[in-house]
């Protein structure tokens, strides 16, 4: 668990500041409470709001593997990647260059009171995520523990041949709560899809 | 039993473009074929509940994707179907193999056929048996009526194909 770690919400405008047009940007949980709340929505930002608990990876593979020529940048948690690991296997198997999975690591599952993760012991990590990507069979891997870094780095990482795994520390937001959907989900559905193939 | 160029071939006929799948000891008997298809995209999955989400990245993205799972995986995908399917109303067509129907040689007792059939209806399935027992031929067009009757109304589907041994 990152000590102190980046501040969520920055470290999310710095992919919203480099996002190019035509990039989707997936977002669950934390991540989607404050993408929402940075500006106006984007016809290729996938809110995942509801969400199957664990599985925005593997979504975001989906739309990569129907749209090669669009770069799709997942932002997962580090509670929502435990659930589902295996994803990593699945991604690197199908070797989508064009898809990048960042995962905003605060150690606990936020949104339902900070509860540590069984990946942390008190405010220290049992578990390394980038390590795990790596044995995983991802090629690119980037770690990053400051936001400067993170802000300089950004374009060339998502821009680096996928698929690409990038680890943020970030420092939990005490008292977050889980985000609301914007609106109907088949209905955003339908729109984004519209997006994704006009 | 349905032969692997009848399941390739009926896949390309409703032109499928990727299947999103994890074998079982009949539906590994087409991986060969389909991996050799042009037309098809083959994805493994590590974990049933997956397929569900890559499908339904897929197909928002424009693709016409294919679940193919073990009715065991069926159980293990709740969550994951539910959201593709109900929370988003994606329309997704799977075949899922039916654990023991045919014989329970390997697995005498197997619950499969206690939960499957009453699953699918909980989840208020548009589902089929294709028993696979004979008349393949006629079964195999009851599937592509089957799978373009959901497309046509914009549902979910399942094709439930029998299996004998686990």
């Amino acid at each position: 668990m990152p000590q102190p770690g980046m501040p969520l919400v920055e470290s999310l405008n710095v992919l919203r500041e480099i996002r190019g047009d035509d990039e989707v940007v997936l977002t669950v949980m934390g991540t989607a409470r404050e993408w929402m709340a940075l500006g106006e929505p984007h016809p290729l930002d996938w809110i995942y709001v509801p969400s199957s608990m664990g599985q925005a990876p593997s979504l975001g593979l989906g739309m990569a593997l129907a749209q090669p020529d669009k770069q799709v940048i997942v932002c997962n948690g580090d509670g929502c990647m435990l659930m589902n690991l295996g994803s990593l296997v699945t991604i690197t198997n199908q070797a989508a260059s064009n898809y990048t999975l960042i995962i905003f690591d605060n150690g606990v599952y936020e949104i339902t009171g900070g509860q540590p993760t069984p990946a942390t012991s008190g405010n220290a990590p049992l578990v390394d995520h980038p390590a795990l990507a790596r044995a995983a069979g991802f090629q690119q891997v980037f770690v990053f523990e400051d936001l400067d870094e993170w802000r300089e780095s950004a374009r060339d990482v998502i821009d680096a041949p996928g698929p690409t795994f990038v680890h943020l520390a970030i420092a939990p937001v005490p008292g977050a709560v889980g985000p609301r959907s914007p609106g109907p989900a088949p209905a955003r559905a339908q729109d984004f899809a519209d997006a994704m193939q006009a | 039993m349905f032969t692997a160029p009848q399941v390739v071939g009926l896949l390309q006929e409703l032109s499928f473009t990727h299947v999103v799948t994890i074998p079982d000891s009949t539906l590994g008997q087409w991986e060969d074929d389909l991996k050799a298809c042009d037309e098809i995209e083959y994805v493994g999955v590590c974990r049933e509940g997956e397929a569900w989400a890559v499908a339904a990245g897929l197909y928002v993205g424009g693709a016409t994707p294919l679940v193919m799972i073990q009715c065991t995986g069926l159980f293990e995908s709740g969550d994951s179907l539910r959201n593709a399917l109900f929370d988003y109303r994606l329309p997704l067509f799977a075949v899922i193999g039916y654990r023991s129907f045919l014989n329970q040689s390997t697995l005498p007792g197997d619950t499969c056929l206690t939960f499957t059939e009453p699953i699918l209806e909980a989840w208020g399935m548009d589902w089929v048996l294709y028993d696979q027992a004979e008349n393949t031929s006629e079964q195999l067009e009851a599937i592509a009526a089957h799978c373009l009757r959901c497309r046509e109304a914009g549902t979910p589907g399942v094709a439930l194909v029998a299996e004998g041994r686990a």
